[in-house]
C-alpha cells in the first residue's frame, strides 16, 4: 500500500465524520429546505447520528496501526475515538428536539466537525497537526456556543470563549514556535531525541510553560478558568455538555502525549524536600489551585450550570495529578477518570437541558421537588451528582481512587501525598454543593404552579443509559480498566 | 449464610423502590419481612459459627475477584466480633421498622432508604477487603442523609448536612491512610489480612494510624469530633436516630478496631494514651452536657457520646478484658440507645409533638402512657449500668481493663458513670415522673401505644436482659476472636 493510502486508511474515521458533516449540510440545503422546522431537525439529526455510528463501526471492524505523515495511530488512540464518538452521539441525541436554532444543518455539521477535531487531536504526534486539530475543535465550538441567537448570554458566552480561546491558542502557538526554535523539530519523538542529554536552557522552560498555559486554558484549570462558568451557563445546553465532556477527554490525552513523549526528561519534581524545575511543578500548582478555586467557588453558586462549571474546574484539578503518576500508571488512571467524568457530566447537563426545555430555569430552586414528578430523571441526576462527589460504588469514586493511588505510588512513594490529601479534602467540600442539588430534588416541596418536564423518549433513554453506565463502571471498573490494560500492552502512542 | 444479610437488605430496598402505588401497608410489611430475614440470617450464621467453633479466625463467606487491576476482591468473612455486631444490626433493624410503623409520608422511599442503610452496615461488618469495607462504609452515608433531610424534624437540613459532611470527612481521612498503606506495603491486594502482614515503618504508622483511627472515630462520636451526633440524632426521625446511635456509631468503632488498630499496632501504642484521654473526656463531658439539656432527645444524644466513650476507652486498654468489654458495650449501647430513642421519638414525641422537658412536665405522661413509662424506666436502668442488663457487664469489663493500664482514667470514667446516673434520673423525673396536680382528665388524651411499638420495645428489652443475665452468649464469640492471629500484634506490640 502506498503511503497515501495508508494515511487515508488511518484517518478513515475522521474522514467519515467529516463526510457526514458535509452530507448533513448538503441534505439540509438541497432536500430539506422546504420542509417545516419540526420535521427537519429529526431527519438531519438522524443523519449526523448515522455518520458517527458509521465511524464507530469502521473503528470496530478495522484495527489500524500507523506511524508517519504527522500521524501516530495506535490501538489505544483508535479505541479512544469510540468514547469520543459516543459523547458526540449523546450530544446529537440531546439536540434532537432543540428549539434554540432553526439552522439545523449548520448546527449538526459543526457538532460533527468538532467531533472530527477531537478524533484528529488524539491521533497526531506532531505539534503542528495537534494545533490544527485543536483549532478545528475550538472554532467549531466557538460557533456552536453562539447558536442560541435569541439569547444574549449565548452570544456573550461565545465571545468570551472566542477571546479566551484565541489568547490561549496564541500562547500554545508561541510555545510551539519556541520549542521548534530550541530543538529544530515539531515531531514529538524527535523533540525528545534532540533534547536527550542536553542541559535545558531557560528559553526551553519558557516554551514549556507557554504550551502548558495554552492547554490549561482549554482544560479550564485555574487560574485560566475564567471563561468556563460563563460559557457553560450561556451556551446551548447540549453544546455546553459537549464542551464539558469531549474536550476534557481529548485535551487530557493529548497533553499526556506531549508531556510523556516529547518532554519526559523535563518532568522535574514537586515532592517535599525534592524540588526540580520542569512541568511537574507547574501541573501540581495548576491542580492544587483548580481544586481549591473550583470547589470554593462552586459552594456559592445557585445556577446548576455554573455549579457544574466550577465543579468541572475542580475535576480538572483532580485529573491533572494523574499526569504525574509516572509512565506506566498515568494513562489508565487518566483515561478512566476523564472518560467516566465525561459521561457523568454529559448526563448532568442533559438533565439540566430537560429542565430548561420545560420552560424552567437551571437554578437550584427550579429543581425543587423534581422527584415527585419525574422519579427516573431525579434518580439519574442523583447518580450523576453522587458520582461527581465521589461516592462509591459509582464511577466517579473509582476514577478518583485510581488517579490518587497511581499518584501516591509514583516514585518516590508517597512523594505527592500533599497533593492527594488536598484532592481528597477538596472532594469532601464538593459533597456539600452536590448535596444541595440533591436536596432540592428530593427534600423540597414542588411548586405546583410551574410546568413539569416531559422529556422526549430519546432524551430520557440517553440519560438513563448514561446513569446506567456510571453505575456499571463504578460497580465493575474492570469493564474499562481491563480494556485499557489490554490496549496498553502495545506502546500507547 | 451471613452474606445474605447484605443481599436481602439491598434486595428489599430495590423491591420497595419499585413497589407500585403509594399504599404504606405493603411497604411496611415488606420492610419488616426483609429486616426479619436479615436477622434470621445473622442468627443462623451465629449458630453455624458456634457449631464449628469458627469464631476465632475470620471465616470466609464469599471470596471472589472484583477489580482485577488493583487486586481488589469481594471478600466477606466474619469472626466473633463481626458476628456480634451483625446480630446487633439485625435486632436494631427489626426494632427500627417496628418503631417506624406510623411513617405515612413517602413510606416506600423511607423503608427503601432504611434497608439500603442496613445493607451498607451489614456490609461494613462483614468486609475483609478494606476497599470493600470502605465502599460499604460510604454507601451508608447517603441513605442517612436522605432519612434525616426528608423525614427529620428540628433543623433537619442542617443536621443532615452536618452528619453527611462529618462522615465524608472521616472517610476521606481513612481513604488517604488506606491508599498510603497500600502504596507503602507495595501490596497487590487490599485484603486486610495481607495488608496487616506488612511491617509498616514506625514513622509511617505514627501518622497513618491517627489518620485512619480518627477518621473512623469521628463516626464513633469521639470527643471533640462528636458534635454531629447530638444534632444529627435530634434532627433524625425515630428509626434513623435509633440506627444512628444503634449501629452507625458502631461502624466507626468497628472500623477503628478492625482496620486502624490491626494495621498499625506501633502507631496505636504511640497514640494510646492520647486517645484514651479523649475517650475519658468524652465520657465525662457527654454525661455533664446531658445533665443540663432541655430537649429530651439531646439528653439521649449526649448520653450516646458518653457511652461510646466507654467503647473507645475499652479499645485503648489493649487488654483482653478491656477489648471484650468494648465490643460488648458496642452491642449493649446499640440496643439500649435504640430503646431510649424509640421511647423519646416514637412513643413520646410523635404523640405530644414536643421534646421540651419543661413542656412534657405537666403532661403527666406516666399515667397517659404507662407502657412508655415502664419501658423508659427499664431502659434507663439498663443505661445506668444496673446489674442484670448488658450495660453493666460491658462497662465493668471496660473499667477493669482500664484500671490495669491507666487507673486515673478508670477513676474518671467511673465518675462519668455517676454523672450518667444523675442525668438519667433527672430526665426520668422531668419527663415521666414530674410532680403535678393536673389530673389525666384535664389533658388531651394521647393515642395509646400500638402493637408494633410494644413488640419493638419487648425485643430490645429482651435483648439487653438476655445478654445482661447471660453475657457468655456473646462473649463466647468475642473472646476467641480477640485471640485470632489478626489481633496478635495488638498484644505483642508492647503491653500484655
Amino acid at each position: 500500500m502506498s503511503l497515501h493510502l495508508q494515511c487515508l486508511t488511518a484517518l478513515a474515521p475522521e474522514i467519515i465524520v467529516i463526510a457526514a458533516a458535509l452530507l448533513v449540510l448538503l441534505a439540509d440545503l438541497a432536500i430539506m429546505r422546504g420542509k417545516p422546522f419540526a420535521e427537519r431537525t429529526p431527519w438531519i439529526g438522524a443523519l449526523a447520528f448515522l455518520g458517527c455510528v458509521a465511524a464507530m463501526i469502521w473503528l470496530a471492524l478495522m484495527p489500524c496501526s500507523f506511524q508517519g505523515a504527522m500521524l501516530s495511530v495506535s490501538p489505544l488512540t483508535q479505541w479512544l475515538k469510540t468514547p469520543l464518538l459516543l459523547l458526540a452521539l449523546f450530544a446529537i441525541v440531546l439536540s434532537w428536539r432543540a428549539r434554540f436554532t432553526r439552522h439545523t444543518g449548520e448546527y449538526f455539521a459543526l457538532l460533527l466537525l468538532a467531533a472530527a477535531g477531537l478524533m484528529l487531536l488524539v491521533s497526531s504526534d506532531n505539534l503542528l497537526l495537534i494545533f490544527i486539530a485543536l483549532e478545528l475543535l475550538s472554532i467549531s465550538l466557538y460557533a456552536l456556543a453562539a447558536f442560541d441567537k435569541g439569547s444574549l448570554a449565548s452570544s456573550e458566552a461565545a465571545l468570551k470563549y472566542l477571546l479566551f480561546g484565541g489568547v490561549s491558542a496564541a500562547f500554545t502557538l508561541f510555545g510551539i514556535s519556541l520549542i521548534y526554535g530550541v530543538t529544530g523539530d515539531i515531531q514529538l519523538d524527535v523533540i525528545a531525541a534532540r533534547l536527550r542529554g542536553h542541559a535545558f536552557e531557560p528559553v526551553f522552560y519558557a516554551a514549556l510553560v507557554m504550551t502548558l498555559v495554552g492547554f490549561a486554558f482549554k482544560l479550564a484549570a485555574a487560574p485560566f478558568h475564567l471563561w468556563a462558568p460563563d460559557v457553560y451557563e450561556g451556551a446551548p445546553t447540549p453544546v455546553a455538555a459537549f464542551i464539558a465532556s469531549g474536550s476534557k477527554v481529548a485535551g487530557f490525552f493529548v497533553l499526556a502525549r506531549i508531556l510523556l513523549t516529547a518532554f519526559p526528561g523535563a518532568r522535574g519534581a514537586v515532592c517535599a524536600g525534592d524540588f526540580l524545575p520542569g512541568w511537574a511543578p507547574v501541573l501540581a500548582v495548576l491542580a492544587a489551585l483548580s481544586m481549591v478555586v473550583g470547589n470554593a467557588a462552586a459552594i456559592v453558586q445557585t445556577n446548576v450550570k455554573r455549579l457544574l462549571a466550577y465543579s468541572a474546574i475542580a475535576h480538572a484539578g483532580y485529573a491533572l495529578p494523574a499526569l504525574l503518576a509516572g509512565e506506566r500508571n498515568a494513562l489508565p488512571a487518566l483515561l478512566f477518570y476523564t472518560i467516566t467524568y465525561a459521561f457523568t457530566v454529559l448526563g448532568a447537563f442533559a438533565v439540566v437541558g430537560v429542565m430548561e426545555e420545560s420552560g424552567r430555569g437551571a437554578t437550584l430552586a427550579d429543581f425543587a421537588g423534581l422527584s415527585r414528578r419525574a422519579p427516573l430523571l431525579s434518580f439519574c441526576m442523583l447518580v450523576f451528582m453522587l458520582s461527581l462527589a465521589g461516592i462509591p460504588p459509582l464511577a466517579g469514586f473509582f476514577g478518583k481512587f485510581c488517579v490518587f493511588t497511581a499518584v501516591l505510588a509514583a516514585p518516590p512513594a508517597l512523594g505527592l501525598l500533599w497533593l492527594v490529601a488536598l484532592g481528597i479534602a477538596a472532594s469532601v467540600v464538593s459533597l456539600y454543593y452536590y448535596l444541595q442539588v440533591v436536596k432540592q430534588i428530593y427534600a423540597r416541596q414542588p411548586d405546583p404552579s410551574v410546568s413539569w418536564p416531559r422529556p422526549a423518549r430519546s432524551v430520557q433513554a440517553a440519560i438513563a443509559l448514561l446513569a446506567a453506565m456510571v453505575i456499571a463502571l463504578g460497580c465493575n471498573p474492570d469493564l474499562l480498566l481491563g480494556k485499557l490494560a489490554e490496549l496498553l500492552q502495545s506502546p500507547p502512542f | 449464610m451471613l452474606a445474605w444479610t447484605i443481599y436481602i437488605s439491598f434486595l428489599g430496598a430495590a423491591v420497595l423502590m419499585f413497589l407500585p402505588g403509594n399504599n404504606p401497608r405493603p411497604a411496611r410489611w415488606a420492610a419488616l419481612l426483609a429486616a426479619l430475614a436479615g436477622l434470621a440470617c445473622a442468627a443462623a450464621g451465629a449458630v453455624a459459627c458456634r457449631e464449628h467453633a469458627a469464631a476465632e479466625a475470620l471465616t470466609d463467606a464469599v471470596n471472589a475477584p472484583w477489580i482485577g487491576a488493583l487486586g481488589i476482591r469481594y471478600h466477606l468473612a466474619a469472626d466473633g466480633i463481626s458476628l456480634t455486631l451483625v446480630l446487633l444490626t439485625g435486632i436494631a433493624a427489626v426494632a427500627g421498622v417496628l418503631f417506624s410503623w406510623n411513617v405515612e409520608n413517602r413510606t416506600r422511599e423511607f423503608f427503601a432508604l432504611y434497608l439500603a442503610l442496613i445493607g451498607g452496615v451489614y456490609g461494613v461488618f462483614l468486609s475483609v477487603d478494606v476497599f470493600l469495607l470502605f465502599v460499604f462504609y460510604e454507601l451508608a452515608i447517603i441513605p442517612k442523609y436522605f432519612l434525616i433531610v426528608i423525614w427529620g424534624s428540628t433543623r433537619r437540613e442542617y443536621g443532615a448536612m452536618k452528619l453527611a459532611l462529618y462522615s465524608f470527612a472521616g472517610s476521606a481521612m481513612v481513604l488517604v491512610g488506606l491508599m498510603a498503606a497500600f502504596v507503602v506495603a507495595g501490596a497487590r491486594s487490599f485484603d486486610l489480612v495481607d495488608l496487616a502482614r506488612y511491617p509498616y515503618p514506625a514513622a509511617f504508622q505514627n501518622w497513618a494510624f491517627p489518620l485512619v483511627f480518627f477518621g473512623f472515630a469521628i463516626l464513633a462520636g469521639l470527643w471533640p469530633f462528636h458534635t454531629w451526633a447530638p444534632t444529627g440524632h435530634v434532627a433524625a426521625p425515630t428509626a434513623a436516630s435509633m440506627l444512628l446511635a444503634g449501629v452507625v456509631m458502631k461502624l466507626g468503632a468497628y472500623g477503628a478496631l478492625r482496620v486502624a488498630m490491626t494495621l498499625f499496632p506501633i502507631g496505636l501504642h504511640t497514640w494510646q494514651n492520647t486517645i484514651a484521654l479523649l475517650a475519658v473526656v468524652g465520657i465525662v463531658y457527654g454525661a455533664l452536657v446531658a445533665l443540663v439539656q432541655q430537649d429530651f432527645k439531646f439528653v439521649i444524644g449526649y448520653s450516646s457520646v458518653s457511652h461510646m466513650g466507654f467503647v473507645l476507652l475499652g479499645l485503648m486498654t489493649l487488654t483482653q478484658i478491656g477489648l471484650a468489654g468494648a465490643v460488648l458495650q458496642m452491642f449493649s449501647h446499640g440496643i439500649i440507645a435504640g430503646l431510649l430513642f424509640a421511647v423519646v421519638g416514637r412513643m413520646v414525641y410523635d404523640r405530644t409533638h414536643t421534646r421540651d422537658l419543661a413542656a412534657l412536665q405537666p403532661m403527666n405522661l406516666r399515667q397517659a402512657l404507662p407502657f412508655a413509662a415502664v419501658t423508659f424506666v427499664v431502659g434507663c436502668a439498663a443505661s445506668m449500668g444496673l446489674p442484670g442488663f448488658s450495660g453493666f457487664i460491658a462497662e465493668l469489663q471496660v473499667l477493669v481493663g482500664a484500671w490495669q493500664v491507666f487507673p486515673v482514667f478508670a477513676a474518671l470514667a467511673a465518675a462519668g458513670i455517676l454523672a450518667g446516673i444523675a442525668y438519667t434520673l433527672r430526665v426520668l423525673l422531668k419527663s415521666f415522673f414530674a410532680e403535678n396536680d393536673a389530673s389525666p382528665r384535664d389533658l388531651p388524651p394521647l393515642p395509646p401505644i400500638t402493637l408494633p411499638e410494644r413488640a419493638g420495645a419487648l425485643l430490645l428489652l429482651g435483648a439487653t436482659l438476655v445478654v445482661g443475665l447471660w453475657p457468655q452468649l456473646l462473649l463466647q464469640f468475642i473472646t476467641p476472636a480477640l485471640n485470632s492471629p489478626l489481633m496478635l500484634p495488638l498484644w505483642k506490640g508492647g503491653l500484655r
